[in-house]
């Protein structure tokens, strides 16, 4: 299958720091592709990259098959390529619905449209994603007040609003209260197989990318380490070297 | 909908009040008038201020502009504005009846058109602040608007210029002005009531809580804060116009760009009330009405002190203002509560199903 998102050979410096070098990955429609390395690996830097949050130094990066290294960020997101943050970030002083319903992007530029209402089904859609991500009881809460956990799964419910094509998450499952993770996990592949979002997934947690991904690209030091299936990952000699740091610590002794 | 009788009885009654007041008590019509007024100011502030988080200190900037830009047009379009100014109106000239009103129709409609086309402008130049620095950049305006108008001798300079007099008994002209001020408050509270249930109300607020999370978003924030702004400027360009005849004679400190009094006033009185909320900004601007009427009456020489000290005391301790503390209390009158229900009868996959059917 002819991959969505396509890197070739992306890097990104700043200043003298080598953040990505020559890194080329490729993500499949319709799948859970994810994306791991050590802390200050270049994980976030190639989001940045893709979603044309800053200029990358050299490669390029195609979205269904269109060059967009050179996009802005709004360009790119109107294409359907959407990320969420580490950080969340929602409107705190508004309720769920409202979040919800903002999300829904300017669809024309006509003047009036801006005193438009929001038709019925905008609201409906919005309280049905809520429902999906378990916030359907709060969904009249101003979002400040949600935790920090939930706060996540409205920005994720934010970004299915928009029904984009592709979803990068960065860090999805940080913050969110062990017990459950295992309904995160379920509601990110049903939001594949239902409604046929492709994930790209940078996650540190090992047990949590294992049992979601289909294919897994490992960063190390700015660099591509390792690229295959799960089970090819979890036994790679390079990875478990860059994980534990016995590799360096061998070299630095 | 519950609540929308008991709702109607309300707006009607204070309507009736507002009609009534003036003849009931005919001592305290331009009292009650510069309540409408102050009700306008408040409104009109929270747009930019309470609802979108663009807190300017420059308001009356649009007030004096429609002030002078109403006077203008009334004298203009039947004297020469430089001779009639160059006399501070204390000419012998007559408007007839015909005149006058013709006048002050065509002034308040030029005083709105000027303002909001003052506040396109502006807005390129300003909107791009954010934080402290919009609040100086207007406060800035205001400031330099105010002296610029004190200096130019063909709207009077600092002397100030009489407005054309009203053809008829003082108490009809007062009652005449009350219902303007009035109706104009009563619109511009209807207006921003259904524009707060359109979508730009939500982008407004996305604006206030995260503007940069609002742009990444791909929504058009710049459209939403020039319409603000725009708003803003129609109602207190009208505002300006009616208050300017109503007081009878306009001089560009005291009365046209006040920034220190009405400048200050029209955010205490939202921040009293709560701002951010359609409610806040007309109780508020009532409360504190009352009380200054009250100081300026009883404390004579400390109502400057006593208004302070309501200032201090309510930015101290009451910073969520009256609707806000209400919000805090009562949760749930305000929509704000948790579903019994937890998961939707028709959830997700019934959503998905119909959506692939169409």
């Amino acid at each position: 299958m002819e991959a969505i998102i396509k890197c070739h050979g992306v890097s990104k410096a700043y200043g003298g720091v080598i953040a990505n070098e020559d890194i080329s990955v490729e993500v499949p429609p319709g799948r859970i592709t994810g994306l791991i390395g050590p802390n200050g690996s270049g994980k976030t830097t190639l989001f940045n990259s893709i979603v044309g949050y800053h200029p990358t130094d050299a490669g390029s990066i195609t979205f269904e098959g269109r060059e967009i290294s050179n996009m802005t960020t709004q360009q790119i997101s109107r294409l359907g390529l959407l990320r969420t943050f580490q950080q969340t970030r929602v409107y705190k002083r508004m309720n769920c619905v409202d979040n919800m319903l903002v999300s829904v992007p300017d669809r024309d530029d006509a003047f009036w449209s801006m005193f438009r209402g929001y038709p019925a089904e905008s609201t409906r859609r919005a309280e049905q994603l809520l429902d999906f991500v378990g916030l359907y009881q709060k969904r009249y809460l101003t979002s400040g007040s949600l935790s920090f956990g939930q706060q996540k799964l409205l920005e994720f419910a934010m970004a299915l609003m928009r029904e984009p094509k592709v979803l990068l998450l960065d860090e999805p499952t940080a913050g969110i209260n062990p017990t459950l993770i295992n309904g995160l996990i379920d509601r990110l592949k049903r939001a594949v197989s239902e409604l046929g979002v492709t994930l790209f997934v940078i996650e540190h947690n090992m047990p949590v990318i294992m049992d979601l991904a289909d294919n897994i690209y490992c960063l190390a030091n700015g660099r591509l380490l390792a690229h295959g299936r799960p089970d090819e990952i979890q036994n790679d000699e390079r990875v478990l070297n860059a994980y534990l740091g016995t590799h360096h610590g061998s070299e630095a002794a | 909908m519950t609540g929308s009788l008991p709702k109607g009885i309300l707006y009607g009654a204070i309507l009736v009040a507002g009609f009534v007041a003036p003849i009931l008590f005919p001592g305290y019509t331009f009292s009650i008038a510069g309540l409408w007024v102050m009700i306008l100011l408040a409104l009109t502030w929270d747009i930019m201020g309470g609802q979108m988080g663009y807190n300017s200190l420059g308001n009356v900037f649009f007030f004096g502009i429609g002030m002078y830009t109403c006077m203008i047009v009334q004298v203009g379009l039947f004297y020469d504005v430089a001779e009639y100014t160059a006399h501070s109106g204390a000419v012998n000239v007559h408007f007839a009846p015909g005149q006058y009103f013709t006048g002050l129709t065509l002034g308040l409609a030029a005083a709105a058109a000027v303002a909001t086309l003052f506040a396109l402008v502006f807005g390129q130049l300003i909107l791009g602040l954010r934080g402290p620095y919009f609040a100086i950049g207007t406060l800035g305006v205001a400031l330099s608007a105010g002296e610029l108008f004190g200096a130019w001798p063909f709207v009077g300079g600092g002397g100030g210029v009489a407005l054309p007099t009203y053809p008829g008994e003082p108490d009809d002209r007062a009652y005449f002005f009350y219902v303007l001020c009035m109706l104009l408050a009563v619109a511009a509270f209807a207006f921003l009531k259904w524009l707060y249930s359109t979508r730009f109300k939500l982008v407004a607020n996305a604006i206030r809580d995260d503007e940069e999370k609002a742009e990444a978003m791909g929504l058009h924030t710049k459209r939403y804060k020039n319409l603000g702004f725009a708003i803003t400027a129609f109602f207190l360009g009208i505002s300006g116009g009616l208050y300017g005849n109503m007081i009878g004679f306009i001089e560009p400190l005291e009365v046209a760009y006040p920034v220190v009094t009405f400048g200050i006033f029209m955010i205490v009185m939202c921040l009293i009330g709560g701002k951010g909320t359609l409610w806040g900004p007309v109780i508020g601007a009532t409360l504190f009405h009352v009380v200054r009427q009250l100081t300026w009456t009883y404390m004579l020489g400390w109502q400057w002190v006593a208004l302070g000290g309501l200032i201090i005391v309510s930015v101290v301790f009451f910073q969520q203002g009256i609707v806000g503390w209400m919000q805090e209390k009562w949760p749930e009158w305000f929509g704000i509560r948790v579903d019994e229900k937890s998961s939707m009868d028709d959830g997700f996959e019934a959503g998905t199903a119909k959506k692939e059917a169409a």
